[in-house]
């Protein structure tokens, strides 16, 4: 019994910390209809800048947050402007190209200055671990948990709690009838991409105690980001962070009984059903995208 | 007062012309109705109008502004307001939600609340689906709805495209009324219709669209006992 509890709770844990990841690729799909290939690798800069940050100036990887996602926002409107603007209206093809492209270009930028060496922070907190009864979590684990789920939270209440969280929404839903509303739809989608990869390099900082950074690092997590927000329903906030945690017990239960490679394999099962049984994902809404544009 | 001005628009989806040297001029406080076939061009005029359709020749005044370039957002802001075809309300936001977002526009953020009320006096039954999701109403709640919604942008020029399509007969009378009260307020309006008997009572002028041009127009009596206009499009 503890050892199940002790599976789940660490699977918990991991899931949650996909979630911020997972909630702005879900972000720029439901309102930009991109798919942000590149997603990953604004994760692997956030985790860039928070290892550089501590090994230079022994800046603690939770407080480099504060720098990295102002950092990754300003790049996120710098690549919204140069990239992403011009392949809105494109057949898909060009914009699976153009953020395909971007990803492949991060991460060959990230090797050439950075080299392809394993690098990791190591803090006061590294190898220790909260107890409760028999289940061990590690501290940094724990508080990279609880950071991502709330920040993944403030976006939630962001969204539904502001006029300008209301016209993204709106802008989601038909981006025709919001522009008859006054809403300017260009510079919703310019901050929508800014502020999803500004959470991605977020949760690159907060991963950066709990994992180890590589340029290529953002590859295996986006494509588990992916994965959840299929499951959780394109488009959908809460979703991606219900089938986030979801995923991370999956990965981790299946892990342990059967072994770590197993564990890839048995939530791409999982997406596969879900494609079958249930396309618009746990939480997406059947056909969401039909009412985008006229 | 000439409040729009359309002069000698064209416009192009790729190589097909789907509008070609279109006039139209609305004066203040008119209330004036583009008639045609479907596929005429009318729902075209109003995209262009309100800058979602890129206008490829003329020019576009509005206020005595230049606005043939000027994008979708800031026309909205200057009072011009369109209630689309299908009226595409946002389904997945409240019936609340969807009128805050109709009074977006800088322009109309200050006195919302006092349209709001007038919005709700005009349309009673949406003050009941408040809190419920526009996407759960019926058309006519819709129709409804995206009227409100426009009301809220306090708009100088109220442009609708085809507000009765789908609905029951009943309730194409009722939304007919609902836009003579709104024009009664002062309110100038452009009607696209394909409902011509409806539509003819309600405007002082019309014009006929054919092919993207300017086939006919008139005034509302004129249009309404002109034998063409009776054939094609009042099925008389």
């Amino acid at each position: 019994m503890d050892l199940a509890l002790q599976i789940v709770t660490s699977g918990l844990l991991t899931g949650g910390i996909y979630a911020l990841l997972a909630v702005g690729l879900t972000l720029i799909f439901g309102v930009l209809r991109v798919v942000n290939f590149a997603h990953g690798e604004f994760m692997m800069l956030g985790m860039y800048g928070a290892y550089w940050m501590w090994a230079l100036w022994d800046i603690d990887p939770y407080l480099s947050v504060f720098v990295v996602v102002p950092a990754i926002f300003a790049l996120g409107l710098l690549v919204d402007r140069l990239i992403i603007r011009r392949t809105i209206g494109a057949p898909e093809v060009t914009v699976v190209f153009a953020t395909l492209g971007l990803s492949i270009f991060l991460q060959n930028a990230a090797l050439t200055v950075w080299s392809a060496d394993t690098r990791s922070v190591t803090t006061g907190y590294t190898g220790t671990a909260f107890t409760l009864g028999e289940v061990r979590a590690s501290v940094p684990l724990v508080v990279s948990f609880g950071v991502a789920l709330v920040l993944a939270l403030a976006l939630w209440a962001f969204l539904n709690n502001t006029r300008f969280g209301k016209a993204i929404q709106a802008v989601a839903q038909n981006r025709d009838a919001a522009a008859l509303m006054g809403i300017n739809v260009q510079r919703v989608y310019m901050m929508t991409y800014a502020i999803a990869v500004a959470g991605a390099g977020a949760m690159g900082a907060i991963a950066a105690p709990v994992f180890s950074v590589v340029p290529r690092v953002g590859l295996s997590f986006v494509i588990t980001a992916f994965v959840i927000v299929v499951l959780g329903g394109l488009g959908s906030v809460p979703g991606a962070v219900i089938a986030a945690l979801l995923i991370g017990v999956v990965q981790s239960v299946v892990g342990f009984m059967i072994g770590a490679a197993w564990a890839e394999i048995a939530y791409f099962a999982v997406f596969m059903a879900v494609l079958v049984l249930r396309p618009q994902g746990l939480f997406g809404r059947r056909g969401a995208e039909v009412y985008q544009g006229a | 007062m000439t409040l729009l001005d359309v002069e000698d628009v064209a416009v192009y989806y790729g190589d097909m012309c789907a509008l070609s040297s279109v006039s139209v001029s609305v004066d203040e406080g008119e209330a004036v109705a583009v008639l045609g076939a479907n596929a005429a061009g009318k729902t075209t005029l109003l995209r262009a109008i309100s800058g979602l359709a890129p206008v490829a020749a003329g020019t576009i005044r509005f206020a005595g502004e230049t606005i043939t370039h000027v994008p979708p957002h800031e026309r909205v802001d200057r009072g011009l307001i369109q209630v689309p075809e299908g009226r595409l309300v946002f389904p997945f936001l409240s019936v609340f939600d969807n009128l805050r977002l109709g009074a977006y526009a800088q322009r109309a953020r200050a006195s919302a609340d006092e349209r709001l009320a007038f919005a709700l006096e005009l349309f009673p039954r949406l003050k009941d689906r408040g809190s419920q999701m526009a996407g759960s109403l019926s058309g006519g709640e819709q129709q409804m709805l995206a009227l409100a919604r426009a009301l809220m942008g306090q708009p100088r020029l109220l442009m609708l495209d085809e507000p009765s399509l789908g609905l029951a007969p009943l309730l194409v009378q009722e939304v007919m009324q609902r836009i003579d009260v709104i024009h009664q307020e002062g309110v100038t309006v452009l009607i696209v219709e394909q409902n011509a008997a409806q539509t003819l009572k309600l405007v002082d002028r019309g014009l006929v669209l054919e092919n993207g041009t300017v086939a006919t127009s008139g005034t509302a009596a004129d249009l309404a006992a002109s034998d063409e206009v009776r054939r094609a499009y009042l099925g008389i």
